[in-house]
């Protein structure tokens, strides 16, 4: 039941779940099992590359959830990733011990230069792995929830909204640019030696860092999908199309927008907590406007309102970036525009709007109370066993 | 029946806001928290009501009293302040003076939107609004009177009596085999159907009605003027319309809005005879 919900019935996410829980198989097995000198041997480098695409996928997931699904236009998305990164980056600035360049078994060498004799009080609990993952999950969500509370009880909406999550994510950067902060200002958070005891540069921690990412893209995927087949999500489409209308009925709108943008944004920092380790650093740039904006394109040419539209989009665009990147860096930009005013123009539902959408709009609007499924005690209500 | 009825917890309902639900977890109130009082046969008592809009008085000391099923039309010439009216009772717009009761004791001033509509008052925009990406029955099923909690709607799937309701309302409304349709999809009649059949679904005890004929073929302002027939009684029914040939056939009392104020109230037949309302409305 539960499984058709989520899968049966919606054939472009099955094929792409597919492809990705391929993808964790052959992967490992090219990388490890394969000697090096053979030609079909997946480097190290390629496996992390993957694996930061995955991130980038489970990011684009959690901004097509909200824009998507419930019309909210998030430009500032790459905070909520930035936030979830910096926390993992603090416990694995703690794991760092006395290795660093100081030697200081107290404090990050970034703390020593500033000379700093004590730890920062937010800096304390991020020895334990347990908690930091706690803080990865809670720092977005928190930031989400009071942003989100105050954004949609004010009713700000639209393009406003859009507006003012570019200006959180511009404080943010401006914030943690700032040495004072206790974040390591412009260097960021850098030099990792070690996750949960394993040396972070290792090729079997690649791997099991790329196969978190993988499987927490899966997952995230299905919560998106149980959450959007949900009546919840129908009341969330209903948002998106006529908010008014849908307060009418009853609903408080901004508890149901304020719950699905705290949920996107703990997804968010999630993706940014798999990125640190495998990047090796996190730094301020990460908060910069343009990756919230570059994101939502992602999502755009993947093709909105899809779930699954949102990770083919991240894996095209961020390909054609490493390509492009490599060969005319110069004209990257350029391509990331053109493409943007392209898919505007020419695919307003996305590359999976290419892939024949025969059947009627696949966006999670099938009927899902069939009447063969309801157990209908043919009484006063024959009407429904006709139907059937 | 009556959601007002089995108000088994009075939880006071004083924060209109935000703060009161922000769990999202809780046990949401889906009514007033008081037994509706009718004694005096009235459901809706209006009274002094002024709403200005940078000095334009849109509604001017405006008195209007709704008895429980009964069948009000509203007619007025345009800028009368029908829609405003609409907007006050509904919790859009906040009135400068007066009061608005619903029953003896709820005063409606001090709810916002979402508690009203979910406590028995019903609106119907001039405009179908409906939710075109969904499907017939899903529109029925956005707007069935249940918990809206978010974690209530995230976790459960609806009741077989909630079911059953939907499907009578399908029956009611003529949209039964459209059911799996998409709604943007229907003709415009069959819009004005569905969003009043999303009413019915909140089990209303007022339902507002904004020129639910404007832009009807003849056949379907028949059918309409049948559906809100059948609902009098039931439900009290306050149309807004400007079709006099639709209000003549389903009108008991008319009331005529002018310049923010009840002009006059009777049968179609006396308000038509009105020396007052031929000067300001049906004699232009």
């Amino acid at each position: 039941m539960l499984t058709k919900r989520l899968l049966l019935n919606d054939r472009g996410g099955a094929i792409v779940l597919a492809l990705i829980a391929l993808m964790l198989v052959v992967v490992p097995i090219l990388n490890l099992a394969v000697p090096a000198s053979s030609p079909l041997h997946l480097s190290t480098f390629t496996v992390t590359l993957l694996g930061k695409f995955l991130c980038y996928a489970l990011l684009a997931l959690s901004v097509d959830l909200i824009w998507g699904y419930c019309g909210i236009l998030s430009l500032g998305q790459g905070a909520f990733f930035s936030l979830g990164g910096y926390a993992m980056g603090m416990y694995l600035m703690r794991q760092i011990g006395a290795r660093g360049q100081y030697g200081n078994p107290e404090l990050p060498d970034f703390m020593v230069f500033l000379n700093w004799e004590h730890l920062p009080w937010y800096w304390h609990g991020f020895d334990s792995f347990g908690f930091a993952m706690l803080m990865v999950v809670l720092t977005p969500g928190l930031l989400a929830f009071v942003f989100g509370w105050l954004a949609f009880r004010s009713r700000v909406t639209g393009v406003y909204f859009s507006i003012i999550t570019q200006a959180l994510t511009y404080a943010l950067m401006l914030a943690f640019f700032r040495n004072e902060m206790g974040f390591g200002g412009n260097n960021g958070l850098t030099d990792f030696k070690d996750i949960v005891g394993f040396p972070i540069a290792a090729d079997a921690t690649r791997i099991a860092l790329f196969l978190s990412s993988g499987i927490a893209l899966l997952l995230a995927y299905l919560a998106c999908r149980y959450i959007v087949t949900s009546r919840f999500g129908r009341i969330v489409i209903s948002i998106r199309d006529a908010e008014s209308r849908t307060r009418f009925c009853g609903y408080k709108v901004e508890s149901y927008k304020l719950w699905i943008f705290v949920f996107s944004s703990v997804l968010a920092g999630i993706a940014g907590a798999l990125y640190v380790p495998q990047v090796g650093i996190i730094n301020p740039g990460e908060f910069s406007p343009l990756n919230s904006i570059e994101l939502v394109v992602w999502v755009a040419t993947g093709g909105r309102g899809t779930l699954y539209g949102a990770i083919v989009g991240a894996f095209t665009v961020n390909y054609g970036k490493t390509l492009f990147t490599s060969y005319s860096p110069e004209t990257w930009l350029f391509a990331l525009g053109a493409l943007f005013v392209v898919v505007t123009l020419v695919l307003p539902k996305g590359l999976v709007g290419l892939l024949g959408r025969s059947k009627k709009s696949e966006s999670a609007h099938e009927p899902l109370e069939s009447p063969a499924e309801e157990k209908v005690e043919a009484t006063a209500h024959t009407v429904l066993a006709e139907e059937k | 029946m009556n959601i007002l009825a089995h108000a088994k917890q009075a939880l006071p309902v004083k924060d209109p806001d935000f703060s009161n639900e922000l769990s999202g977890f809780g046990k949401d109130v889906d009514n007033f928290g008081a037994p509706l009082d009718t004694s005096k046969r009235n459901i809706l008592y209006v009274e002094g009501i002024t709403v200005s809009f940078d000095g334009f008085r849109a509604l001017n000391n405006l008195n209007l009293y709704i008895e429980e099923g009964e069948l009000r039309c509203i007619i007025g010439p345009n800028g009368a302040g029908k829609t405003t009216m609409m907007d006050v009772i509904t919790g859009k717009t906040k009135p400068d003076e007066g009061s608005v009761y619903f029953g003896r004791q709820i005063n409606l001033l001090e709810l916002s939107e979402h508690q009203i509509a979910r406590g028995g008052i019903g609106r119907k925009f001039q405009k179908p609004t409906i939710f075109e990406a969904l499907t017939v029955y899903e529109n029925l099923e956005l707007a069935t009177a249940s918990n809206k909690a978010v974690w209530w709607t995230l976790t459960k799937a609806l009741t077989g009596e909630q079911k059953f309701r939907i499907d009578d309302v399908l029956v009611q409304i003529g949209l039964k085999e459209l059911r799996y349709k998409n709604a943007g999809s229907l003709s415009h009649g069959q819009k004005q159907w569905l969003e009043i059949g999303m009413l019915l679904m909140q089990s209303p005890r007022v339902l507002l009605v904004d020129e639910p004929v404007a832009g009807m073929t003849g056949e379907e302002t028949e059918k309409t003027a049948e559906l809100l027939l059948s609902l009098a009684g039931k439900h009290s029914v306050i149309v807004v319309e400007h079709d006099m040939k639709f209000v003549r056939s389903i009108a008991r009392k008319v009331t005529v809005l002018h310049q923010g104020s009840v002009l006059t109230e009777g049968t179609m037949d006396q308000v038509q005879n009105d020396p007052k309302v031929i000067e300001v409305y049906l004699g232009e």
